[in-house]
Parts: C-alpha cells; structure tokens; sequence
C-alpha cells in the first residue's frame, strides 16, 4: 500500500438515532481524511464529536444507526465488515482511550494483567512474553516502578496514573490510528501536559495517526496539526491548528470570544448567539 | 473582614489512614471582595470551602463569618448570610422537584413570608423569568440548571456566595453567561464571592484576589494583576501558570511534583 494513502477516509458519516418523533441524527454529514498526523475534533456537547469518533469503530449503542458513503480504513470498508473483522481491527489497528480510567478500567483486574491481556488477544506471545512487553509499555508511559504499578488494582493507583494505564493498554498492540476522546478532560492540568507529551511521543516515533477528541479549544490549537470544528453535528470549518485564532467561522469566533484569559482584564465576555443558519453549514 | 480563616487544619480518617486535607490555612476576605482559592485536585481547596459553608465539621482553628466566630455546627441564621453553589447542576436539584418548589423551600425554612414576590424576583434575577417557575430540572439546559442553582442560594439575599468550581460542569460558551451573571450579581447586590476552581482564567475574570494551594497548604496569595502579569513568586504557581497556557513539548517536559 502505498504509504501516501490516508489513514482514513470518512465521507457523509451519518449517525442516527430513533426518537418518538422520528430519527434524529447526532452526526450529519461528516467528511475528513486523516493521514500520519493529529487531527483534533472540537465541539460542544451535543456536537457529534464523540460520535463521530465512535461510529469509526462501529462502538455506536443499537438503536444507533451509523452510515456513510464511504468509512475506510487503509482502503478497508468498516461499514461493510464482518464483526469478526471488526473484532480484529478494533485494539489492533485502530484503538481507543475514553476519557475517565475509573470506567473504563477493570477494577477487579490488576492493571498489569489488563494490559499484557490486551496484547495477548492480539498476538500469539505467552504470558510471560505478554507481561514483560507489558512492563516495557508501562516504563514507555513514564510509570515511574512498572513493576510495583503492575501488581495494582485500578482503585489503588491516582486520576493520571489510571490515564497512563489506560494508553499503555491501547498502544501495547501497536495500533495506526489512535482515538483520543477526551483522554485528559479529568486530569489536572500539569498531568494533562505530561499525559499529551507522552501521546506526542508515540505518535511521532510510531507513525500513528491520531483523532484527538476535545471541548477545549486552546488545548487542541497547541496540541493538534489540524483541526475540525463541529457543531449540531456537522464541520462548520476546519484549519491548521496554528491558524485557529484567524478562525472565519462565526461559530468558532464566538467561542473562542467567550473564552476567558489569564492576561485580560476582567469584564463582561461576548456571549454567543447561535444562528440558525449554522445548522446549514 | 467578612471570612476570616485561622490555622485552619481538616483531617480524614483515623490512626495511619489519617489524611491531612487542609494544612494550617490562615486567608481573610474583605467584604465585597471576590477572592479565589486555587489548586489542582486533592490540593484541599474545596475542603477550605465545605468548612466554611458548614458542610464539614472535622476541623479545627478559627473561622468568622461577617465578624461572628463559627462552631463546627452552625446556626440556622448562617445560612441566611452564607449560602453555597456547587459544580454539577445536574446532581445539585432535586429532580422531582419543579423550579418553584426548589426555591420556595429554603423560604419556608427560614420563615421568610412572601415567597410568590420573592420566586418571581430571583428568577428574573438570574436571567430565567417567570416561564421557567414551573419546570423541573430535567427539562432545562445545564446552564439554565445552574442559573435555578444561583436563585436557590440568593432567594435568602445572603451577603456571601461560596462557589465550588460553578462553571467546570458547562460549555465555554455557557460558562460565558454564567460569568457575567455572577459578576453583574455581585455589583447589584454588594456580595462577597469566594470562587473555588481549577481554572486560573475563570478567577483572571471574576476575582480581585487569590490564593494558592498544595496539598493542604496555602502556597501564596497574590492580586489578579499580579496574576495577569505572571508575577507569581513561588515555583508551584508558576508551575501551574505554564501548564494553563496550553500545550508545550518542552514546558512539559519541566514539570516536577511540589511537596
């Protein structure tokens, strides 16, 4: 394959879901392509944007019903794959890392067993091979005694150690495209700085490509490539992420407006009046 | 001073398990001032306020409230004077409860009278109107949720307002609004805030003063124009300044853990 292919090609994602007045869709009409890079996906809640992410790997709750014309993966219809396939993509080729470990860890497991399972589901390695490239993986996310951390069930580790668990565990089967879906929103702020430099480590050193999910604009501008922002479930306008303060959407301009900044003075900040006309484009 | 705060000292737990939550705190705020209290979690800053609000009675020093000393229990008058908004207005209202019913009860408790004239004023005050009386919680928005959050604390016309991370549950636009309502709030009625948050930007907006904590412990008080120029005199604060300004490879790689 050609390495200049995109990742992934995404055109028209729909995602709906039945309501009593009829279907009603959270994702309409999403396009992108994402190559070997950070793409963030900013929004508000209500915006598709954790949607979007999800219906990549067809984890959208029945009654959902996610289309597109086209969902590819390195040239692989997702949409036309078997759930066996799917079994196999998921983890393995396109992982994801929700936003709080407290849910999405096993808190019955130790957190070394968690991760050397998730390598040993996709590879044929024995348990000791599994736990030795578990402990590596735990060192990779800076966890500081891997072997000390290993033996601990997820309630005995904190906020910012259970995040790091939780990427060790998705990047130990060495996936291309990584999504990020609010992965530091429960974090503080300086752990949430060490958590995305560890991100930006393994994007670049690995070639992977990475859909970083997020409400925080100034997050995604400093941490993203390029960026995609939605609302009402559709891409009003999309940038480089060093260019989102020349931003010409109204929507985006008002948000970034109702920010506010450490280094202005204080005062009333611009609020946002939502034109109908958005939910058009 | 309106809240003056002495060696202040919360713990958790018994015999080895005993965690030290706030650390000897002493901070005073003027009357008619908006101070904020600042820190990353577990740094005891929603502790300082749950003690003051009377929420937490494991404590031991000294706190005033409007010039009275405060037990661990409090009077019921205190909460006339002293009222609380807390972060998740989805958790904060009783939900089979409608609006008016929400804030007809903190007037039935203290006696006040009047409550039809009172309802309709706070709502109107907060932006809300009288459409919204009749509602119940799960048929408003969050930020609408917290605007009946801000009614139910200033429906006593109390003189302070304690605010635990007010804004942290909402959109950045929603936040926008509520911001702006506390601080017209504040100018018409002469309160004395004391905002809780993690946020630095959110107290550059709302507060004249703030103070910084670790750990249980206050690392400095500074103005929010020192805040603005990033004069911050200990490494902590501006360890915490850097990290709110967005995402840098090398800054990152700087930070240390303070003890």
């Amino acid at each position: 394959m050609a390495d200049n292919s995109p990742l992934l090609d995404v055109s028209n994602l729909r995602v709906a879901f039945p309501t009593r007045t009829g279907m009603a869709e959270a994702v309409r009409g999403v396009s992108f392509t994402l190559g070997r890079e950070k793409l963030g996906i900013v929004g508000e809640s209500g915006s598709g944007k954790s949607m979007t992410g999800r219906s990549i790997l067809r984890l959208v709750p029945p009654p959902g019903r996610v289309s597109a014309d086209r969902l590819a993966f390195r040239g692989e219809d997702l949409l036309a794959a078997s759930a066996r396939r799917m079994r196999d993509i998921r983890g393995r080729r396109i992982a994801i890392v929700m936003q709080d470990p407290k849910y999405s860890l096993n808190p019955v497991m130790t957190v070394g067993h968690q991760i050397a399972e998730a390598y040993r589901v996709h590879s044929k390695a024995g348990a000791a091979e599994a736990k030795r490239r578990a402990l590596e993986m735990l060192a990779a996310v800076r966890i500081r005694d891997p072997e000390r951390v290993y033996d601990r069930y997820p309630h005995e580790v904190s906020g910012g150690m259970g995040q790091r668990i939780m990427i060790a565990m998705m990047l130990i089967p060495d996936p291309d495209l990584l999504i990020a879906d609010e992965p530091t929103s429960a974090l503080d702020v300086t752990v949430q700085m060490q958590v995305l430099a560890i991100l930006d480590d393994l994007c670049s050193q690995r070639g992977m490509g990475m859909i970083f999910v997020s409400h925080d604009l100034n997050l995604v501008a400093s941490f993203c490539d390029r960026i995609l922002i939605m609302y009402a479930g559709r891409v009003v306008e999309s940038c480089r992420a060093s260019e989102l303060h020349a931003a010409q959407h109204p929507y985006t301009r008002g948000l970034l407006a109702s920010l506010p900044r450490i280094d202005e003075p204080p005062g009333d900040l611009p609020v946002l009046s939502r034109d109908p006309a958005w939910l058009e484009g | 001073m309106m809240i003056d705060i002495r060696d202040l000292r919360v713990r958790f737990g018994q015999g080895v398990d005993t965690v030290t939550a706030v650390d000897g705190v002493t901070l005073s705020v003027r009357e008619g001032e908006s101070f904020g209290l600042v820190g990353e979690s577990g740094s005891g800053k929603s502790t300082v306020l749950r003690a003051v609000s009377g929420l937490n009675d494991e404590w031991t020093g000294r706190i005033a409230v409007a010039g009275t000393e405060q037990g661990p229990v409090r009077q019921k008058g205190f909460y006339k004077l002293c009222q609380m908004v807390f972060q998740d207005p989805y958790g904060s209202l009783h939900p089979r409860h409608t609006v008016d019913r929400i804030l007809a009860e903190p007037i039935a408790i203290h006696g006040l009278g009047d409550a039809d004239a009172r309802i309709d004023r706070v709502l109107r005050d907060v932006g809300l109107g009288p459409s919204f009386r009749f509602r119940y919680p799960h048929q408003l928005s969050g930020g609408q949720r917290q605007r009946v959050a801000i009614a139910r604390a200033l429906v006593l016309e109390p003189r302070v307002l304690l605010l635990d991370e007010p804004t942290s549950a909402l959109d950045v636009s929603v936040q926008a609004e509520i911001l702006n309502l506390l601080r017209r709030l504040r100018m018409e009625h002469g309160l004395t805030l004391v905002l809780v948050t993690h946020n630095l930007a959110v107290v550059a907006n709302l507060c004249d003063r703030l103070a910084v904590m670790n750990r249980g412990r206050l690392v400095e008080e500074m103005s929010v124009e020192d805040l603005r120029r990033g004069a911050a005199r200990e490494p902590y604060t501006l360890q915490l300044l850097r990290a709110s300004q967005g995402y840098d490879r090398a800054t990152a790689e700087s930070f240390r853990d303070y003890a």
